[in-house]
């Protein structure tokens, strides 16, 4: 099992570097990894895994119900939908099946619903069905006044997105995948065997094959292999996180019936057991500018309030924003070049929680076309993954854990009741975290109301005692 | 009386093993100042078994870490951690059980309740003493596993907490290097941890100036304390002191606009009132004060709370809107200095007293509310046999020799001035209860307002 950090990359050649270890990148690594015979980097720019966009989303396992018919993305998150939800099961990645309710507010709203139920149909979604506003009610007492009717889409679901690219991320690292941190890529050429020479901050690693998934980055990168195929446009979210004593006042998520301007404001429970209010969607030009904003904040706050009246008088308990990479298209870009050996896995839009492992299947047969020989395949180890979701029993509910090993009874994030256990697991994992956020987005320390009014210098102090034993051995 | 022990019995249907179920006569949440002095004086007064539980490693509440005096009393004055030291082992001579390490999560049934299944094999121990109150039950985990603890009577103490950067809805990245002074306490105190070297702090109240002292005395340069009032909310000396002794600027009318910097904070924009904005570079910031009550158990226990504090609605005896449940301290008005707590905690005790002796729990009583720019009041509903010791309350605006109205369904019952003669915001504000007898029982709404 090798994760690096630091120091130079190793020196010989691997079959396959995956760029990029967000959601995406780490599912290709997995995938890769079910074949021995490979040998596999994937090269991270940041500290930890999924660091981008892949930890700041609306954290939906999308149907594609709504997704443009016959595109490759409608294909691609249909497939992945049903593939994450069984990994899901299988390795104890929180997923919480809630449905969702697009809710019209005015007449032209309720008009839209029955194309879009349509569109749902011809996207292989085929349970959804129309709500008058007393059967919308009683499904969702708290709604604001107003509202008309709804569609239900039943299969809309809620995932925990850090467990699910630690998941990927760890089984590839298991598998023998070499996970290479705080290595951006800079530049890339070819070598004189056919090789691509990454240049990183941490030195020169090359590979015969190359996968982008540089998310934001990717059009950066593709241009380095000499691709000017698209431009990246960071559209940023912001985000409110509410409490969870705010969890009982929605059951689904709730969407706005969508127009041209996006998907607009949702409200939707967590499956941590908050409720999210969000995204705004602003075109930038800045692949840094993840700050929230006061206009932002507020204009989110009024399309709450609108929506679940009693949710803006809850504790906000995180304020985040994300960049999605819209590429002007209404689809993926994914593309081989098979005479360079390189895929482009590009304008991963909204979407690439919910269709990650199809993009890594089908990614990996972008690359069987380039002439990879993928060899035999190895099925991974099985693996499960800490619970960090409310709907299945956490550690400190678990009489037999406890009984086995009492730290899973010692809280020491209260707001989150996370125990010193699941935080010494997290520290010791096979891809540990490096800094205290990499440790929330494991075991939600810190994540709470008191955002580490009570528990933060003591979780400090686990972490960088783990630093310290790490130094010394 | 001792506890009765059961086998494992509640929440464990057909012979699973369910968590440990165990009876005492008074379990209280939280040992701060508030549990602490209630749990010793129930136990001084031979109440019963009297169980503490507090989900840190140590008991004493919030004074722990708070390292700096102003606690004790005058002819005896104390460190934070020495009073709460003080305290807990005083609770622990008079023969309170500490529990520390220990959680309470949430709320169970009572076994003996109406509408609770089965009387299994329960029933005859409990007949053995008697007919058992249906009394409140909580469930609570700990290294030694989850347990479920009846109780003749629960007292809350869960004491308040600073709201975080988040609650406040300060925009801008998330770096590193933002605290609450009670994180920065204890990573200071408690743990020695480095915090940085130029540091912001957000707000002007006592809070605030003792964060600065925990921020110079971990060796890091204070560039301004900022805050939106007009003035700083603390006697003008110690304001003074810290302008010119330790030259720390104080920015009045000025907000915190945005977070800047990516990974570590590299600065933090504010606003001033009249529109001009500037950039103050800093690496840590510590937001002060807005103190909020723990209601986390209270809301779970469905307890009405008061709109004002967001704490537990209380009596003038601190019997809250559940039978069996009374609450002290900080969580009924985010906050009070530790002797108010601690003295409520007394006072709790002895409703305590009163009620395992056959006193009768009173009905939901008179709501009291306070009109603009009061922000809320403190204890917050009205009933004939429980006149207060006093009422606390806070201002959202400074006054200037305010007057204080009290009126019932338009019928002025009683007006005072208040000492000092000025109030501030996230300042205490007394009224005194004379006036506890004129109100109407059967009435409306107890207003106060002021002029
Ligand atoms: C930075 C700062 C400086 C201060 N300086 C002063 C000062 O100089 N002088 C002064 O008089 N006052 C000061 N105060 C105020 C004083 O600390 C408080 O008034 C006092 O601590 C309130 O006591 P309490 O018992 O209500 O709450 P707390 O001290 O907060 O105690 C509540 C306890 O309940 C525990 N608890 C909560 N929920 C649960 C649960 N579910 N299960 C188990 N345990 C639980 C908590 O862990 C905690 O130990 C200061 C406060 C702060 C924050």
């Amino acid at each position: 099992m090798t994760v690096t950090a630091q120091g130079p990359l190793p020196t010989g050649s691997y079959d396959v570097a995956v760029v990029g270890a967000g959601v995406v990148g780490c599912a290709v690594a997995r995938e890769l990894a079910r074949h021995p015979r490979l040998r596999i980097a994937l090269v991270e720019a940041q500290d930890d895994v999924g660091q981008g966009t892949s930890k700041a989303n609306t954290a939906i396992l999308h149907t594609g119900f709504d997704a443009a018919p016959g595109t490759l993305e409608a294909r691609l998150v249909h497939e992945g939908y049903e593939r994450l939800g069984a990994y899901a099961a299988e390795t104890g990645i929180p997923v919480e099946r809630v449905g969702a309710l697009l809710v019209a507010w005015d007449a032209e709203q309720l008009a839209a619903l029955p194309e879009l139920a349509q569109k749902a149909e011809r996207n292989g979604c085929h349970d959804t069905s129309l709500l008058g506003p007393d059967e919308l009610y009683a499904r969702e007492p708290r709604l604001g006044p107003g509202a008309l009717g709804a569609l239900h889409v039943p299969g809309e679901s809620i995932i925990c997105p850090w467990t699910t690219t630690l998941a990927y991320a760890t089984q590839a690292v298991r598998a023998g995948v070499d996970l290479h941190l705080n290595a951006k890529v800079e530049r890339a050429h070819r070598g004189t065997g056919e090789d691509h020479l990454l240049q990183t901050t941490r030195g020169v690693l090359s590979a015969r094959r190359l996968v982008n998934a540089a998310g934001l980055h990717a059009d950066t990168l593709d241009r380095l292999l000499g691709h000017e195929d698209f431009t990246v446009t960071p559209r940023r979210g912001q985000l409110l996180v509410y409490d969870k004593l705010a969890r009982p006042l929605v059951r689904h998520i709730l969407l706005p019936v969508p127009t041209a301007l996006g998907k607009g404001v949702l409200v939707a429970p967590t499956v941590y057991g908050n409720v999210l209010l969000g995204p705004t969607a602003e075109d930038l030009d800045d692949k840094r500018a993840t700050g929230s904003t006061a206009d932002g904040l507020a204009g989110l706050r009024d399309k709450g309030r609108r929506v679940l009246p009693d949710l803006v008088d809850e504790e906000v308990t995180a304020v985040y924003a994300g960049l999605r990479a819209a590429t002007g298209q209404e689809d993926y870009r994914i593309a081989v070049h098979p005479e360079q050996g390189y895929v482009t896995v590009g304008g991963i839009r909204s979407t690439g929680l919910t269709a990650s492992l199809a993009i890594a299947a089908h990614v990996t047969g972008l690359l069987q076309d380039t002439g990879l020989d993928l060899g035999p395949v190895r099925e991974p180890q099985p693996l499960t993954m800490p619970n960090l979701g409310e709907a299945f029993p956490r550690p400190y509910q678990r009489p037999e854990l406890i009984a086995a090993d009492p730290e899973y009874g010692t809280l020491v994030c209260h707001c989150e009741r996370v125990s010193r256990g699941e935080i010494r697991d997290a520290l010791a994992g096979p891809v540990p975290p490096r800094s205290l956020e990499g440790l929330r987005r494991r075991t939600r320390a810190r994540a709470g109301r008191c955002q580490g009014f009570y528990c933060g210098a003591a979780v400090r102090e686990l972490f960088e005692s783990a630093q310290n034993e790490g130094i010394r051995t | 009386m001792t506890a009765r022990r059961s086998a494992p019995s509640a929440g464990g249907a057909h012979g699973t093993p369910g968590p440990f179920a165990r009876e005492v006569d008074v379990l209280v949440v939280g040992a701060g100042p508030a549990g602490l002095v209630a749990a010793a004086r129930l136990a001084a007064s031979g109440a019963g078994r009297i169980e503490v539980l507090e989900r840190e490693r140590e008991a004493g509440g919030v004074p722990r870490h708070c390292a700096h005096g102003g606690f004790g009393t005058r002819t005896h004055p104390l460190t934070g951690p020495e009073y709460a030291r003080l305290l807990a082992e005083a609770a622990g001579r008079a023969g309170a059980v500490l529990r520390t390490g220990v959680t309470a999560l949430d709320w169970g049934t009572a076994p003996g309740a109406a509408g609770a299944q089965g009387s299994g094999t329960g029933a005859d121990t409990g007949a053995q003493h008697g007919p058992v109150l249906p009394g409140v039950v909580l469930n609570a985990v700990g290294p030694g596993g989850p347990e479920t603890i009846g109780a003749r009577a629960v007292v809350l103490a869960t004491g308040a907490r600073e709201r975080p950067r988040t609650a406040r809805l300060v925009p801008g990245t998330r770096p590193a290097g933002v605290y609450t002074t009670g994180e920065l306490q204890q990573a200071v105190h408690l743990f020695g941890q480095r915090i940085g070297t130029r540091a912001v702090v957000v707000g002007a109240e006592h809070v605030s100036y003792a964060a600065a002292d925990t921020l110079r005395a971990a060796g890091a340069e204070i560039v301004a304390l900022v805050t939106e009032q007009l003035r700083a909310q603390v006697p003008v000396t110690r304001a003074q002191s810290a302008r010119l002794r330790h030259r720390i600027p104080l920015l009045t009318q000025t907000t915190v606009a945005e977070l800047l910097g990516h990974g570590r904070l590299s600065g933090v924009r504010v606003r001033h009132r009249d529109g001009r904005t500037a950039v103050l570079s800093c690496d840590t910031v510590v937001f002060t004060g807005d103190f909020i009550p723990d209601h986390e158990l209270a809301r779970r226990g469905s307890l009405a709370l008061d709109p004002g504090t967001r704490g537990p609605a209380v009596d003038g005896f601190l019997h809250t809107s559940r039978f069996g449940v009374f609450a002290a301290g900080n969580v009924l008005h985010a906050v009070e200095p530790a002797d108010a707590a601690a003295r409520e905690g007394a006072r709790a005790a002895r409703a305590v007293l009163g009620f395992l002796a056959g006193a009768a729990w009173p009905g939901p009583g008179v709501p009291l509310a306070v009109e603009a720019p009061l922000r809320w009041i403190a204890p917050n509903r009205i009933t004939p046999a429980a006149r207060p010791e006093r009422y606390v309350l806070r201002t959202a605006a400074p006054l200037r020799r305010p007057v204080l109205y009290v009126h019932q369904d338009g019928r002025l019952l009683h007006h005072e001035r208040p000492v000092p003669a000025a109030a501030l915001p996230h300042r205490t504000l007394t009224l005194t209860a004379r006036w506890h007898h004129r109100v109407d029982a059967t009435g409306g709404e107890v207003r106060v307002s002021v002029r």
